[in-house]
């Protein structure tokens, strides 16, 4: 009999990705198309969805033609994606409506201002789990309904559907405007503000104040479970499960019991813990998040602490300072010096997203003097994630009561062993990276996989997750604790910065 | 003009002209001034790019030459782009032979390691990152040493680590040139008693050999019943080899 793979497609906010994986959890190949990043505006960030649809119709075929797969080799497809992502599109037709608006898109803070209004940013926190920010779909939501005329009245009448990426997909992989399926799962549905964080449902007290129509609301469905049958691209291939990529990750990295945690260093960089089926509020600026659901078991929940500018920061001085020419080379340069140089960068670009939650906020390079090289603002970026991670986990174990005890992670920049030293150094944990560092495609495998049992169960999963490289803390505590005062103080010299005036 | 290539004489007079204006050309004024179709000058130009012998400003209006085109001696890949290139294979080598996979490449006379992947046993083990090998002594350093044109690699005493360490410099050249005619190098208690690996060359664009990727472990792992490498696991290195490469050269 041939092998038989699951197909994980992974919908990001700079590529579409389709990635086989064998029973054994093991990547067998990668196909992937990058899609264009629109910027119309100052703050604003877009993307064309039929772009990314035409993207998945090509990356999936590439990725069977590489080892040679045909259609029926392929047990399940299992998808992930760019959270928070929003779009509209029109039913009849299955056009979009306008483009999609990215999760970075900071179009609507003005709207948030006047949401919070007296009650403040947390007035929905119990209700959804989160603050409100532009960060989340919502507010996204009802700037689109509200700036595009006509378009709540065809809205009311159900002639337009609103989805985050995966139900983009998973609609155009069942047919589009021929019977396509209207769905989402609870962890993305938990990332609009939309969904009550208890009941798993849609919240009309939610829908009121955000002045959304019902109607345009997909089906919410759990993560792991056979959505449908594809009739496109990969016909007769059941779509086994959808989850936001960072619960995807947490999936793949096995985090399955409360206590254990994951961070995926990408563009930005997010620490989920699993709290079981406990919704833990925080106190500290973390998210309450629904993990994943299996079927029709109960929920799991996590606790997520997100920070918004990390690999984009090296992508940054990449392309907007032209000091060097891949995104790998930043660990030459700042291997060129011996420390900062007392240099620190807060890259607080649309604001700061955990702990501190300030959309206020901006950027600031502090300690600048002329001793300066950019081998030392090299080694200021790198080190910027490390003390954003260290504010979360330590936000995280206030939150918790639980102390981290190692720290597994995942993401492009695990390949940065300057980074993964310096977090093992700044976290006095352990660092662990797992052999298949694809986790975030690897976690809708499995969830993908679960579904049609092409795996039995969770401990099986367990079994194929195997340590590939381990960084042990080496850091003198005192100069541990002189690095974060100074970046604490850092971080205290960007708030306020964008003032209401302006 | 029998015998010569007349891409390259083009190619050339495109590097000159890139030479001779420091605030850059655009493909019509390369076009004007050599005589040649814009087609034709944009296909050169974006060879070129990709080489890394010229640089596109952020307009992507105007080409000038690279920083990199003064220092063609020095190697044109930098390592922590071999491994961010290399590292989803190398897990994915690991986790098909059950062996420890590392990926490194010559600097000076040493081969430095650039990338560690541990034997998936969830074991005790220690990052290697950064730490070198005797060329001569291991199938990684023999993988490259294979390769390097310069001689500047090769030492000028063989140390010997174990009574089975190649330390005729007439012996090494046979087995180098053992090495390039299967695409290969075996390692067989040179280095450490008991010990067993297996290495293939990474070749980026054009053919250049910038790394190794190979695994090593103990003997009975690594061998078959009668000490030969096993041909599933050479098999292996190889095509890992072979994808790495096709994601440098950009043609996944």
């Amino acid at each position: 009999m041939a092998e038989q793979y699951v197909a994980a497609v992974d919908q990001g906010t700079n590529s579409t990705r389709c990635i086989l994986f064998d029973r054994r959890g093991r990547l067998v190949s990668v196909a992937q198309r990058e899609h264009r990043q629109l910027f119309p505006k100052p703050g604003w960030v877009e993307h064309d969805a039929a772009e990314i649809w035409r993207n998945v119709t090509r990356v999936v075929p590439a990725a069977l033609r590489q080892v040679g797969a045909e259609p029926g080799q392929i047990v399940a497809i299992g998808i992930t994606n760019q959270r928070e992502t929003s779009l509209l599109w029109d039913r009849a037709t299955g056009r979009p409506i306008g483009n999609a608006v990215v999760w970075q898109d900071t179009r609507t803070d003005r709207l948030v201002a006047e949401l919070a209004g007296d009650e403040g940013l947390d007035r929905f926190a119990d209700l959804c789990g989160l603050p409100l920010n532009t960060y989340f779909s919502a507010p996204r939501l009802k700037w689109m309904l509200d700036h595009t005329p006509g378009l709540r009245a065809r809205a009311e009448r159900g002639e337009v559907l609103f989805g985050t990426m995966e139900t983009w997909l998973i609609w155009n992989f069942t047919g589009g405007a021929n019977g396509g399926l209207h769905v989402t799962d609870v962890t993305n549905a938990s990332r609009t503000m939309l969904m009550n964080i208890a009941s798993l449902e849609w919240d009309d007290e939610l829908l009121a104040a955000f002045d959304v129509p019902r109607a345009v609301l997909p089906e919410i469905r759990p993560s792991s479970g056979v959505f449908a049958t594809a009739t496109e691209v990969l016909p007769g291939v059941r779509i086994g499960a959808a989850l936001g990529d960072q619960q995807a990750a947490l999936f793949g990295q096995t985090c399955f019991s409360a206590g254990e945690a994951k961070c995926t260093y990408g563009t930005g960089s997010f620490l989920l813990l699993h709290t079981g089926q406990e919704i833990v509020r925080s106190k500290h600026g973390m998210l309450t998040t629904v993990a994943y659901q299996i079927g029709d078991e109960p929920a799991s929940y996590a606790l997520e602490g997100s920070m918004a500018v990390t690999g984009s920061l090296v992508q940054w001085f990449r392309d907007g300072l032209g000091l060097i020419h891949t995104a790998a080379e930043i660990e030459t340069l700042a291997r060129t010096v011996d420390d900062n140089g007392g240099a620190y960068i807060v890259p607080a670009f649309s604001g700061l997203f955990a702990p501190h939650w300030r959309s206020e906020a901006r950027g600031v390079i502090a300690g600048l003097t002329g001793y300066i090289t950019k081998g030392h603002l090299a080694r200021a970026v790198l080190e910027a994630t490390g003390f954003q991670t260290l504010e979360v986990v330590d936000a995280m174990n206030a939150d918790s009561g639980i102390a981290l005890t190692a720290l597994k992670v995942d993401g492009g920049m695990t390949a940065n062993n300057l980074l993964m030293q310096f977090l093992a150094d700044l976290l006095d944990v352990r660092v662990v990276r797992p052999m298949v560092t694809e986790t975030v495609s690897l976690g809708a495998a499995y969830a993908a996989g679960l579904a049609v049992g092409y795996w039995p169960d969770l401990e099986g999963l367990r079994s194929n997750w195997h340590r590939a490289g381990q960084w042990l803390p080496n850091m003198d505590p005192t100069r541990r604790a002189t690095e974060y005062a100074n970046w604490q103080a850092a971080v205290q010299r960007t708030f306020n910065w964008i003032r209401p005036d302006q | 003009m029998p015998g010569s290539v007349q891409s390259i004489e083009r190619a050339a007079a495109v590097l000159r002209l890139l030479a001779a204006a420091p605030n850059g050309l655009g493909v019509a004024d390369v076009g004007n001034a050599l005589g040649l179709a814009k087609t034709t000058v944009h296909g050169i130009l974006r060879t070129l790019h990709q080489v890394g012998f010229v640089e596109q400003d952020r307009s992507g209006a105007h080409y000038h030459l690279s920083d990199a085109f003064g220092r063609l001696g020095e190697s044109y890949l930098d390592p922590n782009e071999l491994r961010s290139r290399a590292i989803n294979w190398a897990d994915s080598l690991a986790a098909r032979s059950g062996e420890v996979v590392r990926v490194g490449r010559l600097d000076g006379s040493k081969v430095v390691i650039v990338h560690h992947v541990f034997r998936p046993d969830d074991s005790d083990q220690d990052l290697d990152v950064g730490t070198t090998l005797p060329p001569h002594a291991t199938a990684l350093g023999k993988a490259v040493l294979a390769y390097d044109a310069s001689g500047a690699a090769r030492p000028k005493r063989l140390e010997a680590f174990t009574t089975r360490t190649i330390t005729d410099p007439a012996r090494l050249a046979e087995e180098l040139a053992t090495v390039r005619s299967r695409g290969w190098a075996g390692e067989f208690e040179e280095h450490t008693i008991e010990i067993a690996g297996i290495a293939a060359p990474i070749r980026g664009l054009g053919g250049l050999v910038v790394g190794a990727v190979g695994l090593i472990g103990r003997i009975e792992r690594i061998c078959d019943s009668r000490l030969r490498h096993r041909a599933d696991l050479v098999t292996m290195v190889r095509a890992t080899a072979e994808a790495i490469a096709r994601d440098l050269r950009g043609d996944s």
